[in-house]
């Protein structure tokens, strides 16, 4: 009946073994994203620092960017950025904040308007002023804050502090991995990334909390197992299923990043990271990291030899 | 687990039913769908302005130059009082932005000087606050016989609100007048508002007419010309501007005689001599009465017709105007005519309003998204139907089925609700396609788990949806989590996949386990499989 089988069924994969080689793998990750996102900095977008996007369309041909270029510089209006989007005929402008505030945005609009002429189209205009920007900055902030504690009380109560505490690091694993890998590539930082990254949040934590749910059901099934044991058989058991669903999601976001258009392409982008991110932190981040945090009381020894044993 | 009883099938199956029925009205024009029968749905998914194209503007609403114009009303009121009542003054003037200091210079007046100032308070009653009523000036006493009026925060905000509410109001009426479908016109935080036009592309018309104040003012004339700029003029005037290039300064009365409030009506017309566009205009009774007697006593003397500041005409007044009607000229095209007939009919704004956000989507980006949209949900949907097949066979054909109707309930729900689908929400609805299987891969691993470790077919299928329903929950759960909280702080677009992905979630959480089951059971009771192929 089954046409493919790519996951080998019934694996026994050693990972807690291997979490000496991932840990410190996952450990310079995250301080090279970390680093990434203090040094290269994060490619803010207009509604986090203000300013304008216009996108045109030459009705005539293809655009004459250096042409576009001097012109625009000429309306001393700041810094201008001038570059292809997708077409020869497409042209992306976009220009800083401004000193005047939102009157002088707003004029500077006007003139790049008359300056492009009626040989263009306007495909897309957004111009935010430092007030929006500003309430967007907090306001995002706060989404990232309030979901992240939000899903923190929801763990506290359907988990034991270790779990909690392990899907937290694990999450906050995925979310700086994720920037710094937008920092790394340049993506626009803006909203909808912002959103993608809350989306990560809860995806991440979905597979997190799969593999948690056969640690914790296994642990009541298997009382004398040593935890690292019980801990690879439980990823074992799952790790059909987390692939599966990764597969799924992969697929499904991947057709959007490939064919979904220019305008979404770094919600895009920084979805499919973070789910690749978010499927590798719960396999090898999240159940190992349980060892750390001394998890069942009954199996102290195994715990405490454990982590002698990972310290060593 | 497997057991079904007969209603349930029923309720099941006309949900589906029903969803089918209320997408359908999205496959139609809008031309079929008006002339089907009322009874039958005729909802449509409401896009956003990022997928048909339009204008979102976020206007702030400045309500310092309120706060400035209250101070100054006040300091003329303590004035208009203490000079109605022969009372002696010294030191009058606006200290800190909202209070006004005055000193009696005659101490046996100071009591009387009290009770006279407390007039000028007034109690204006809050709704907002059930029925309590506000003051909207505080007045200390001091040694000395001064006396400190100061507008109180309560008064302010109450003013504050008035005016945006009243800007909405004027916003509204002046988007209404551009005969565009559907703006939407709100509030937000508290001084903002929001306006979004779909499918409009004049933005800069747009804001044009949302930009003037349109404060309609008639003044009369004490001299025009270069020479009223030189020497010192009388304190009750004021120096303003012609539209005439170069602009000539015109000396005028400080108080209007009338204002655009009058108006009962203003169109563009042409006049009948010169053939150039005008603005005709009618005033209420009371305003036609006030411009009759001003007319008949000022006869041959000019008054200025002034918009925001800028005189637009002066025409000598040759005879008594009884009619209540007159004409603007001031060498207008056409398009500024029935813009300014335009901005009288819609009434003054409050307030001054500032450009603060500014987004625009041609239809043709919009078209492109939508397209491109189209094509990653097939292609998103064609993949994951088959790697579903490919991995469970039968059962993933099962799967296949849940998310396709996963798909059209989302799309009906939205419907239904008239949500706004944006672009961030068809990215939603993808990411759902790929999440919603995770439900039947848990379902079919655990069936499979459970096949291994010797049960029946029967009982492996029962334990594996059982089993898996309390991880499928919480799975889905901190994802729900997510996007209420995207909800409630997002945006626009964010706004836009916050709906979808919720949505989403929950149909998963029906489509997925209680559909597939459905199936699932009904193939067990026609096949009878000892094993299941998965």
């Amino acid at each position: 009946m089954k046409l493919i089988s790519f996951i080998p069924e019934d694996t026994k994969i050693p990972f807690m073994g291997a979490r000496l080689i991932t840990f410190p793998i996952s450990m310079i990750l995250v301080t090279l994203s970390i680093l990434s996102v203090a040094v290269i900095g994060l490619n803010y977008g207009i509604d986090f620092v203000g300013g304008t996007v216009i996108e045109a369309r030459s009705k005539t041909g293809p655009a004459d960017l250096a042409r576009i270029r001097t012109e625009l510089t000429e309306l001393a209006i700041g810094e201008v950025q001038v570059q292809e989007i997708g077409a020869p005929e497409d042209v992306l402008i976009r220009l800083g904040q401004l000193e005047g505030g939102d009157l002088a945005q707003q004029a500077s609009v006007d003139k790049i308007k008359s300056t492009l002429g009626d040989g263009y189209e306007y495909r897309k205009v957004e111009t935010v002023g430092p007030r929006v920007s500003a309430d967007l900055r907090r306001d995002g902030f706060i989404a990232v804050v309030v979901s992240l504690a939000l899903v923190l009380i929801y763990l506290w109560f359907r988990f034991e502090w270790q779990f909690a505490v392990g899907a937290v690091l694990t999450t906050l694993h995925d979310i700086v991995l994720t920037l710094g890998l937008v920092s790394v590539v340049g993506i626009g930082f803006d909203l909808p990334v912002i959103a993608a990254i809350l989306t990560i949040v809860g995806y991440s934590l979905n597979d997190t909390v799969v593999i948690y749910d056969r640690i914790r059901e296994n642990l009541r099934k298997y009382k004398k197992m040593a935890l690292p044991e019980l801990i690879d058989a439980s990823i074992n058991q799952t790790l059909t299923r987390t692939i599966r669903t990764s597969t799924t999601t992969i697929l499904a976001v991947g057709a959007l990043l490939a064919f979904g258009g220019e305008a979404l392409r770094g919600f895009n982008f920084t979805m499919l990271a973070g789910i690749v991110i978010g499927t590798y932190s719960s396999i090898v981040v999240s159940a190992p990291l349980l060892i750390f945090l001394n998890l069942r009381t009954g199996g102290k020894s195994d715990a405490k030899a454990d982590t002698a044993e990972a310290g060593a | 687990m497997l057991h079904f009883p007969r209603w349930k099938i029923m309720l099941i199956i006309a949900s589906m039913v029903a969803s089918v029925i209320f997408v359908i009205p999205n496959f139609l024009s809008r031309e079929t769908l008006s002339g089907l029968p009322s009874w039958v749905p005729h909802r449509q998914l409401t896009l956003g302005l990022d997928l048909q194209g339009g204008a979102h503007l976020l206007l702030e609403v400045d309500t310092t130059a309120m706060v400035k114009e209250r101070v100054e009303v006040l300091r003329d009121d303590v004035r208009r009082v203490l000079r109605e009542e022969k009372i002696g003054y010294s030191g009058l003037g606006v200290q800190g932005g909202t209070t006004v200091q005055v000193r009696i210079t005659d101490s046996a007046q100071v009591d009387k000087a009290d009770t006279k100032l407390h007039t000028i308070p007034q109690r204006m009653s809050d709704a907002l606050f059930s029925g309590n009523s506000v003051v909207d000036v505080e007045i200390v006493r001091e040694e000395g016989g001064v006396f400190r009026l100061t507008l109180t925060q309560a008064g302010l905000d109450y003013r504050q609100r008035r005016v945006v509410e009243q800007s909405m109001e004027v916003v509204r009426r002046r988007v209404d007048q551009l005969g565009t479908t559907e703006p939407i016109i709100a509030r937000q935080g508290g001084n903002r508002l929001l306006v979004q036009v779909p499918g409009l592309q004049d933005i800069e018309r747009l804001k044009d007419i949302l930009r003037q104040t349109a404060r309609l003012t008639f003044h009369m004339v004490e001299a025009t010309g270069p020479q009223v700029l030189e020497g010192t003029r009388p304190a009750d005037t004021d120096v303003l501007y012609s539209h005439d290039d170069p602009p000539v300064p015109v000396l005028v009365q400080k108080r209007a005689m009338l204002t655009g409030e009058e108006l009962v009506d203003a169109q563009a017309g042409f006049d009948s001599r010169t053939s150039e566009p005008i603005v005709n205009f009618r005033f209420n009774t009371s305003g036609a009465q006030k411009f009759a007697l001003i007319s008949q006593q000022n006869v041959g003397r000019a008054f200025a017709i002034v918009l925001d500041k800028d005189v637009i005409s002066y025409p000598v007044i040759r005879e008594p105007i009884l009619g209540g009607s007159g004409q603007i000229s001031g060498n207008f095209t056409v398009q500024a005519a029935n813009d300014l007939a335009l901005l009288l009919r819609a009434g003054a704004l409050p307030a001054d309003l500032t450009v603060v956000e500014e987004r625009t989507v041609g239809p043709g980006l919009g078209a492109d998204s939508i397209a491109a949209g189209k094509l990653a949900t097939a292609i998103g949907t064609v993949l994951v139907v088959l790697y579903m097949i490919g991995n469970y066979g039968l059962f993933g054909v099962f799967a296949d089925i849940a998310v396709v109707l996963n798909v059209v309930m989302i799309m009906a729900i939205l419907s239904v609700l008239q949500a706004t689908l944006t672009l961030p929400g068809i990215g939603g609805i993808v990411l759902t396609i790929g999440m919603a299987v995770d439900a039947n891969v848990l379902i079919y691993e655990r069936i499979r788990e459970e096949q291994k470790l010797g049960r029946s077919a029967i009982s492996a299928i029962d334990a594996g949806f059982s089993r898996a329903m309390s991880t499928i929950v919480d799975s889905n759960l901190t994802t729900l989590i997510a996007a209420i909280v995207m909800f409630f702080l997002g945006t626009g677009p964010i706004k836009g996949f916050a709906v979808t992905l919720g949505i989403g979630i929950l149909t998963t959480l029906f489509t997925a386990v209680t559909v597939t089951r459905l199936i699932v059971a009904l193939w067990v009771k026609k096949v009878r499989p000892t094993r299941v192929p998965i």
